[in-house]
């Protein structure tokens, strides 16, 4: 279940939220679990051993209690009501223990689910758990992407090269297949991903087509990447109406807007669901205060519209300003998508010293604003970040137009590899290699087309490469 | 400038469309003409919370000063003062006033956060006269420098329907569901609007802003309404665009934009980044058009509250939306002798209030303003 599982259709959130939500959710299943187990007993295929007497106890159930459930186990109120007093808790733990393989796996997941209790108990969200190879490198899997994709890569590869970062690519597929009529990608780029923790993107051209789901969503759905950070910062040498920009924007990546829960209600009226948890609220902001602090930019603010959408917005804010009690070092404020906008777009130095968090459509726009503001999407990096794994991309288009003709310019992906090495912990590879890029940007001599100059890519990596 | 933006042509225009598939969204219908009593035309005016009163009051002192023909039906309806009672009671006075005018004056009303507070009134008031497209002009006033020029566009907002449904539930604790509503019978309604708009003010382009590649129902709806609208107005352009290239271009190239239609979110972040472009909330007029009624207010819809009381208010925005207002009631002469005096003030750079970086008060403003008019005669 867990590979093909997708988090977005079955959403984690709904399982459990504390004391109260866990009874109510997950009590049907674990009945379900207790009367199979009972039959499993009974008819003693499998010997199942409880290891203490004492939790048998709290097992057993009066034997009219299980005549209802069994009578009535349709009617949730009854079995919710049965199971919330007596084996919520005691229930699970035998589970897992006397349950034979096929049961511990179903039931493994819910134990997954329960994100949010376990990172409060931890402290840190997303750590890289990658490990280095024999060889001293670290394996990271790369996704040349396509159109000027592979162009980018090679620069990126050259580079890394030159830098002599411990880094060992591992080139993977991600043409899309459709299996059991869902997208997915190929089953050795899912196992390169989850061996190697991280990987750098190029662009994709998504198929335009019906029922395709966009392969940035299938990565975001298949490795649970539940943050996408966006830091955005002008470059020396290129001019825009704005100057000093230097924003860093969290945005929630599997929920609110982008559910995917919609329908036709009668022809004409259709639903569209914004889904926000609890859960994933607490998940990307504990990870946006985490991240605050690995910078070094003390400030966080939390971007909602909860004067309109009460509930919704107004339980992002509201778990928004408990995370905040966990960080007391970190100052909290939040502030009003609108104004938001309106500052920002008016002068955007103020947000420099602060990291915004904010969730599924208001970072998307935000985040493509603030690019905006520093020239498109050609300069900024990415990265999304996910319990296990993390992928660093370009969000940039694939640009078949110039594909093959080395005019690409392949900043975004060079600064997102860079997030990458920070994200790693090869802090000083990183600041070498981003040095070399700034100034090389500054100087202003070898710069591609879309920058105003005249430089093939390879001759701008080389320069970079010089610098180093 | 606003001349581009009579509204009131716009819907002429509307009702003698040839229009040979009627649809349900009757927009043709949309006939209304305020009565004048006395000579005069009865306007409600609802100063709004914030920066509200100040600005009304300028609005009040121009108007009067220029002997307009109207007559104020002012209703102090405040959203600061939730759980109070008598908010409610003047809510329902200025709708029930509102619906008896059909045309009206509005400030900003402020809305609290907290859940336990009331739903917003600004919203409700919308809902409540389907009020349906509010119309944000964003156009660089002469003499004031941005770090964007010739930036003219227009932004045509759905009002009533959208994220702002103002249906949530909880399923259980700690998840929330929250209904974008989207209808074919608004989308089309909103669509014709902005073609018309378009049409009535000599725009050439309109462009769709959306997110149908993730939303691909709802947005999917308003998208393809559109388009099929769009073949009714074929000596427009029409394109669409996804919001968030659309807010990326728009803080890159404003200028590619003319006339934009969008989805009631959509249209609140643009209207923002639009106004950020120009010199800020206190100098972008609006308009809310429904069926029935008209209700004026400054288009980028902020409170204020931090410089309320403070007599450092920019009135423009007010004062534009009220020439709006009057354009609307056929008082060409007397809007555009305010709106003129208004932009020359402006311009001239003696009087200008501190968000656009002067130092002149609300009233040496208005004063300027006043001054103005006199040599206009």
């Amino acid at each position: 279940m867990s590979s093909s599982a997708e988090p977005l259709t079955a959403p984690p959130a709904t399982t459990r939220q504390g004391p109260a939500g866990l009874k109510v959710v997950q009590v049907p299943s674990i009945a379900r679990t207790y009367l199979r187990l009972r039959h499993y007993r009974k008819s003693s295929v499998f010997p199942l051993p409880l290891r203490s007497a004492q939790s048998d106890s709290h097992h057993k159930l009066p034997q009219s209690a299980l005549a209802h459930i069994a009578t009535y186990s349709g009617r949730y109120s009854l079995v919710r009501m049965l199971a919330v007093r007596s084996f919520a808790a005691p229930a699970r733990r035998q589970c897992l223990q006397g349950l034979p393989r096929a049961w511990t796996s179903s039931i493994q997941i819910q134990c997954q689910r329960g994100y949010a209790t376990d990172i409060s108990k931890k402290g840190k969200v997303a750590t890289f758990h990658g490990q280095k190879g024999s060889d001293g490198l670290y394996t990271v899997s790369l996704i040349e992407g396509d159109g000027i994709g592979p162009e980018i890569s090679q620069s990126v590869k050259d580079i890394f090269a030159a830098a002599k970062a411990p880094i060992k690519w591992e080139p993977v597929d991600v043409t899309p297949q459709l299996r059991n009529g869902k997208t997915s990608i190929p089953e050795e780029t899912i196992e390169s991903i989850k061996r190697t923790k991280v990987a750098l993107k190029g662009p994709l051209a998504t198929p335009i087509g019906k029922g395709h789901v966009s392969l940035n969503l299938t990565l975001r759905r298949t490795f649970n990447l539940f943050a996408n950070v966006r830091p955005c910062r002008s470059i020396a040498g290129y001019k825009t109406p704005y100057d000093n920009v230097d924003t860093v924007l969290i945005r929630e990546n599997t929920e609110g807007e982008y559910s995917g829960i919609e329908h036709v209600v009668v022809d004409g009226v259709v639903q569209s669901i914004k889904l926000i948890t609890k859960d994933a609220s607490e998940r990307v902001l504990r990870f946006a205060f985490q991240y605050a602090e690995d910078i070094g930019r003390l400030k966080v603010r939390a971007v909602h519209k909860a004067t309109i959408m009460k509930m919704s917005d107004g339980l992002f804010l509201g778990t928004a300003k408990q995370v905040a009690k966990n960080y007391p070092h970190v100052e909290f404020d939040a502030e009003l998508l609108d104004n938001t906008c309106l500052k920002i777009v008016t002068d955007p130095t103020p947000y420099n010293d602060k990291v915004l968090v904010m969730p599924n459509l208001y970072g998307d726009i935000l985040s493509d604003m603030c690019a905006g503001l520093i020239g498109g999407l050609g300069l900024t990096p990415s990265g999304n970040i996910g319990d296990e794994c993390s992928i660093f991309e370009a969000v940039h288009g694939s640009a078949p137009d110039i594909a093959g003709k080395a005019l690409a310019n392949p900043t975004a992906l060079l600064l997102s590899s860079i997030m990458m090495l920070r994200h790693m912990g090869l802090n000083e590879h990183a600041t070498r290699i981003e040095t070399a890029i700034f100034d090389t940007l500054a100087e202003g001599k070898t710069l591609t087309g879309d920058l105003g100059g005249k430089a093939k890519t390879h001759e701008y990596a080389g320069a970079i490469i010089s610098r180093l | 400038m606003l001349m581009r933006s009579s509204v009131r042509s716009a819907q002429g225009l509307l009702r003698t469309a040839q229009n040979p598939t009627r649809a349900f969204a009757t927009i043709q219908s949309d006939i209304f003409k305020p009565t004048k009593y006395g000579g005069k035309y009865t306007v409600t005016l609802v100063p709004g919370d914030g920066i509200g009163a100040e600005v009304a009051e300028s609005v009040k002192t121009v108007f009067k000063a220029d002997n307009v023909p109207i007559e104020w039906e002012q209703i102090d309806v405040s959203g600061l003062e939730s759980g109070n009672k008598q908010s409610e009671e003047l809510f329902r006075e200025a709708v029930i006033s509102l619906k008896r005018n059909k045309i009206g004056l509005k400030g900003i009303l402020h809305t609290p956060v907290e859940r336990s507070g009331h739903q917003s009134f600004n919203v409700a008031l919308r809902q409540e006269l389907d009020i349906y497209a509010s119309i944000v002009l964003i156009k660089n006033i002469p003499g004031y420098k941005t770090r964007h020029d010739n930036v003219d566009l227009c932004i045509i907002r759905e009002n009533t329907e959208g994220e702002y449904s103002g249906l949530e539930h909880q399923s259980v604790p700690g998840v929330v569901e929250s209904l974008k509503i989207i209808t074919r019978a608004k989308s089309e309604r909103i669509a014709k609007f902005a073609f018309a708009f378009a049409l009535a003010n000599n725009r050439k382009k309109v462009t769709c802003i959306h997110k149908a590649n993730i939303m691909k129902l709802a947005d999917g709806l308003f998208r393809n309404t559109f388009n099929a609208a769009a073949k009714e107005y074929p000596s427009l352009e029409a394109n669409d665009m996804i919001v968030d290239n659309a807010s990326m271009q728009c803080v890159a190239r404003p200028q590619q934009f003319d006339v934009m239609v969008m989805p009631n979110l959509y249209g609140g972040i643009l209207s923002n980044v639009g106004a950020a472009l120009v010199g800020g909330p206190g100098i972008v007029p609006g308009a809310n058009i429904g069926r029935d009624v008209a209700v004026f207010e400054p288009g980028c819809r902020h409170v204020g509250l931090d410089i309320k009381g403070k007599d450092e208010a920019n009135p423009t925005a007010m004062l534009l939306s009220g020439s709006m207002l009057l354009r609307h009631l056929g008082l060409d002469e007397h809007a555009n002798r305010i709106s003129k005096s208004v932009y020359d003030v402006i311009s001239e750079g003696t009087y200008r209030t501190r968000d656009l970086g002067g130092t002149s008060s609300t009233h040496e403003f208005t004063r300027a303003v006043l001054d103005k008019m006199e040599l206009h005669g």
